[in-house]
């Protein structure tokens, strides 16, 4: 709050201090540490392993040890080398896709919000339809038809994804564009693509970000599921087809967890984190949650066990 | 009023509708029609301001939204300078608005809490094109905001930043940027507190005399309508039921509505305020979906005869410039306000 109220500059200012807002929230300080670092690992990944991560450097199923420390697959390739190549593929796929399924949903959605009438109607029902379409059984379907590989996933989970972000960004439009300032800008001659880009998409920054991530996580996670079912490209190196072999080498079967858990614990874990920067926009752009974070932070420095928030109305006898 | 000599008044409202179909079901049948202005007609003379009153929910608010196209009519004209607003298309709407501005009456949500002051105030001139670079909007917002009491130097800060009646004045540069002829002004002080209302009120009397502004002011409390209006048309369900001078309106009220209305403004004095005989209302606005037959107040009028719930009265002259639109020629006298 102190860092909105002294500033005076325009808006750069005004987004150092959203920023300053966001680091200030230890879930969010952890959430982005957590994808900082798979973000980095996706982009120089092969160049520290500096080896082919197909090649074969071992006997089957070894298990962890200082030469390979995670352990070899299968197929005598290394486990280490195999879960940090894969990260490019997976995050890549995954952040494309969200913010396809966000694009695609917000234009879907505002528009149909802010035209109304027919347009709406029409929009609408498209949402409807692809939201009653169980996404993930559609997505296999499809998968199993077009071509295998990154693109043919991302597109199977744009399609099946971008509704629900849709629903949410049309119905924040509805409540936005009944509001006295865009009755204003109206009156002072505002065209409808200045109000939606100037007046209405500006106050949805957190439901735009929050619709983002959320479909980000989604598709790592959609992906990864396709790869195991063995519908993305076999001969590509990412999470997904990593849990595909372990599963056809029949990891399980023999005991050899380590080709498994790697892989596993670094979905979980940027799904863990994307999340956590979701729940600390939440925070941020909800006042009130706020308030209750830094109470029960001020109650525990003072060694006090925090109870619920103070109820508003409270029954007499209860 | 006007004589063919004079020029046309500034803005000139004939039978003017707005209705709103209710519509339910799965195939969104129209089911009903909610009347919430039905057939009001009035002139504003430049330079004057009409004060519209009346309960909420009555239509004021939306006479004067439907005056402005911010919702469509149904039927009826408006002329503004004798021109038709109603038919104007989409683009020559726009143009249109330089001429209409509106002052809305919450200023909390009658301004983008992501822009600058600066830029809520340059919004309407650079959609216009009037001005032309940086420079010439900072010194352009500088005299409009100097113009409605607020310092330049807060140019650059949000509306979170600044209490309610400072915002309705940033609000009120916002509707002067575009030097309009006609300013609707849709309650704009009673969000407010009393003490500032008081301020905000003074501030449009005195912007009105220096830019000789004409004012569609829009209340529920006739008091603050009293002192700034050349004439007062009092509302009810979607009707003017009573048109006058504020001085007429208020010696001598015309219809029972009025008379209650203005019996319920509070005298500041206990032993006159104790002995006062008062006209109250029972019950509620009836609902514009469905409205009483003939004369909409005869469920709520303690004169009411059995003429009222057939034949609604039309809005007459009774004296030079006092319309009224009542059966009743003579109301028994309620003394009502000194």
């Amino acid at each position: 709050m102190a860092a909105q109220q002294s500033n005076s500059g325009g808006s750069a200012t005004r987004s150092a201090g959203w920023i300053r807002l966001l680091l200030s929230n230890r879930k969010a300080m952890v959430g982005t540490l957590i994808v900082l670092f798979f973000l980095l690992l996706s982009v120089l990944g092969p160049v520290l392993v500096g080896q082919d991560p197909h090649a074969f450097v071992g006997m089957p199923h070894e298990a962890p040890s200082a030469e390979h420390l995670f352990g070899t697959t299968g197929q005598g390739q290394d486990v280490l080398a195999q879960t940090i190549v894969g990260a490019r593929t997976s995050l890549a796929v995954g952040f494309a896709t969200g913010f396809a399924v966000m694009a695609i949903g917000a234009a879907i959605g505002m528009a149909g919000g802010y035209f109304g009438g027919w347009v709406d109607n029409v929009l609408s029902l498209l949402t409807n339809v692809f939201l009653i379409i169980p996404g993930l059984p559609m997505a296999v379907v499809i998968a199993a038809y077009l071509p295998a590989g990154p693109m043919t996933i991302l597109l199977v989970l744009v399609l099946t994804g971008w509704a629900w972000n849709a629903r949410v960004l049309r119905s924040q439009v509805l409540a936005l564009r009944d509001k006295d300032f865009v009755s204003a800008a109206l009156v002072s001659g505002e065209g409808s693509a200045r109000i939606i880009f100037r007046e209405i998409l500006p106050n949805m920054t957190s439901l735009l970000m929050s619709g983002f991530i959320g479909a980000t996580v989604y598709a790592i996670g959609a992906q990864v599921g396709l790869e195991f079912l063995g519908l993305g490209d076999l001969s590509a190196v990412t999470w997904g087809t990593n849990l595909y072999w372990s599963s056809n080498n029949a990891a399980l079967l023999t005991g050899a967890w380590w080709t498994i858990v790697p892989t596993g614990v670094c979905v979980a874990l940027v799904g863990f984190a994307l999340t956590l920067i979701n729940y600390a926009i939440d925070e941020i752009s909800n006042p009130r949650l706020r308030a209750e974070g830094s109470w029960s932070r001020l109650l525990k420095s003072r060694n006090v066990a925090a109870g619920p928030s103070t109820p508003v109305v409270r029954a007499h006898g209860a | 009023m006007t004589t063919p000599a004079t020029p046309p008044p500034l803005l000139s409202v004939r039978d003017l509708k707005v209705h709103f179909p209710v519509r339910r079901g799965l195939l969104q049948r129209q089911v009903g029609t909610v009347r919430a202005v039905d057939g009001v007609s009035f002139d504003v003379e430049r330079g004057a301001t009409l004060g519209l009153v009346g309960e909420s929910g009555c239509g004021k608010s939306t006479t004067g939204r439907g005056i402005l196209r911010l919702v469509a009519p149904t039927s009826g004209s408006v002329k503004i300078d004798g021109r038709e607003v109603l038919t104007l298309d989409p683009r020559a709407l726009r143009k249109a608005r330089r001429e209409m501005q509106m002052i809305f009456q919450d200023p909390y949500a009658s301004l983008n809490p992501r822009m600058t002051v600066h830029d809520l105030i340059a919004e309407p001139l650079s959609t216009h094109g009037l001005v032309s670079s940086r420079d010439e909007s900072l010194r352009e917002v500088a005299r409009l905001m100097e113009l409605v009491g607020l310092s330049p130097s807060y140019m650059r800060r949000y509306p979170h930043e600044f209490s309610g009646g400072q915002r309705q004045r940033i609000g009120i540069a916002r509707a002067l940027a575009l030097r309009p002829k006609l300013v609707i002004a849709d309650e704009p002080v009673s969000a407010l507190d009393v003490s500032i209302q008081a301020q905000i009120v003074n501030l449009l009397a005195s912007l009105q005399r220096e830019l000789s502004l004409t004012y569609v002011f829009v209340a529920h409390d006739l008091a603050v309508v009293r002192h700034l209006s050349s004439e007062i048309a009092v509302m009810y369900l979607g009707r003017i039921v009573e048109r006058a001078r504020p001085d007429a309106l208020f010696r001598s009220p015309q219809h029972p509505y009025t008379q209650a209305l203005l019996s319920a403004i509070p005298i500041p004095d206990p032993d006159v305020e104790r002995k006062r005989r008062r006209l109250t209302l029972v019950g509620e606005v009836p609902s514009p979906l469905n409205p009483p037959s003939g004369c909409h107040f005869h469920t709520r009028c303690p004169y009411a005869m059995e003429r009222c719930s057939i034949e609604a009265p039309p809005l007459e002259e009774r004296r030079p410039g006092h319309w009224a639109a009542c059966h009743l020629t003579e109301l028994p006298t309620v003394p009502t306000h000194p």
